[in-house]
């Protein structure tokens, strides 16, 4: 790994100020150190954001649960708060990686990296997150542009999520049966008057299937989208799932989903 | 460079370190601690699992730097008075292993299961040690030596 100046900030403000274009900030580093290592990525300065205390935590409103970026996957999937508001937010997180990446890996990170098999991007576009950054608000439909790619500038720092509350949901993923990263996951939420249907792992980027989400708001069952035949022009073809298997785990995970709502 | 301090296995150690060190390198070639192995080097096997404040992490995949202050331990400090751990007596008397090389990361991350869950199912093992890669075994014996550690623990 190349050589780079490690910092460690004390607040969002000194670490946006040693923020540089040539600068990463470091939470869980459980894909900055892996790619710095394969020389995928090389920094200046790595400024570490963990000892920001402001950036950890849960708070629990009425309406929305909220997420400092710095807090572990592992806090998110012991929270009772969390369990109770958005059980499948809890779940999300106890599916990610393994258990030593959970003990280190934050919400923060994996959103601001935007990998598109990650999982907590689609809770994200499923639970109409907020995305609270040290100088804006992001709506979470804006937020995620494309594969790796975020509306985030560069030295802007995620604070935290705000996710609402849905009335049901639930998140169904079909893990690649070695590395276990979703070939494809879908987050289903209903809330008052829509439904979400986030899908992650099949394009480049994470997206709200528009088609589902309307099939599913005129009718809440499992039924209505049953058999549906997605368009997979987009959708990733590699070794592990073609795209046209793609399009059908879609539905079905959804299906699963809409089921275990 | 910059000055790393941590208490490993009970010790004080304060060293000075580039700042790319990453946590396995510190053990291994700073300190001499070799028990920590390194596998795959990219946070896939677990070979270099260790605990720090009491959770198990891959060494590998965690700067010196960014844990600084903590305590650690490595597969050097679970025994007492020369006297192994009861996850490392499990594993040699269920052949947890063939060629050892997994096995510090193995023993750690089981550990670490143990403090969490002290009665884990087959199936809570499995998924645990889903971060732990053994090539030998076929895992049959692993977890058959974790719940009998669990019996012991």
């Amino acid at each position: 790994m190349k050589d780079f100046n490690y910092h460690s900030a004390k607040d969002s403000k000194e670490a946006s100020k040693l923020a540089s274009s040539s600068s990463a900030f470091l939470a869980g580093g459980m894909t900055t150190i892996p790619s710095m290592k394969l020389g995928l990525a090389t920094y200046k300065d790595l400024i570490d954001i963990k000892n920001i205390k402001k950036l950890s935590g849960i708070k629990v409103s009425g309406k929305s649960v909220t997420i400092g970026a710095a807090t572990k996957h592992v806090e998110v999937s012991n929270s009772k708060d969390v369990k109770k508001a958005i059980p499948s937010l809890s779940s999300l997180a106890e599916g990610i990686g393994d258990p030593q990446v959970r003990n280190r890996g934050t919400i923060g990170g994996s959103i601001a990296n935007n990998d598109p098999s990650a999982d907590y991007p689609s809770a994200c576009i499923a639970l109409n997150a907020t995305i609270h950054t040290n100088e804006r608000k992001i709506e979470a439909a804006k937020f995620f542009k494309g594969m790796f790619e975020t509306a985030l500038k560069k030295g802007e720092l995620i604070e935290a999520i705000e996710f609402q509350i849905p009335e049901k949901s639930s998140y169904q993923k079909h893990p690649n049966p070695a590395s276990r990263y979703a070939i494809v996951g879908v987050y289903v939420a209903k809330h008052k008057g829509d439904v979400n249907v986030a899908v992650t792992g099949a394009k480049s980027c994470v997206y709200n299937d528009k088609e589902m989400s309307k099939a599913l708001s005129g009718n809440f069952s499992s039924s209505s989208i049953d058999g549906m035949d997605l368009d997979s022009s987009e959708m990733n073809s590699d070794m592990h799932a073609s795209a046209e298997f793609r399009a059908s785990l879609v539905v079905t995970q959804a299906k699963k989903a809409v089921d275990a709502c | 460079m910059g000055k790393i301090s941590l208490e490993v296995n009970g010790r004080k150690v304060e060293k000075e370190a580039p700042d790319n060190t990453l946590l396995s390198t510190f053990l291994r070639e700073h300190l001499q601690l070799t028990g920590t192995h390194i596998g795959c080097d990219t946070s896939q096997c677990g070979a270099c699992v260790v605990h720090v404040d009491g959770n198990s992490l891959k060494s590998c995949t965690a700067l010196a730097a960014d844990v600084n202050g903590s305590k650690v331990t490595t597969i050097e400090g679970l025994e007492t008075n020369g006297k192994m751990h009861p996850m490392q007596e499990a594993f040699k008397k269920l052949h947890g292993l063939q060629c050892g090389f997994c096995t510090p990361g193995m023993v750690m991350s089981a550990v670490d299961l143990l403090q969490k869950n002290k009665k884990p199912s087959d199936t809570e093992i499995r998924d645990w040690l889903e971060g732990n890669i053994c090539r030998c075994t076929g895992y049959q014996n692993i977890v058959a030596a974790v719940k009998e550690a669990a019996t012991k623990m």
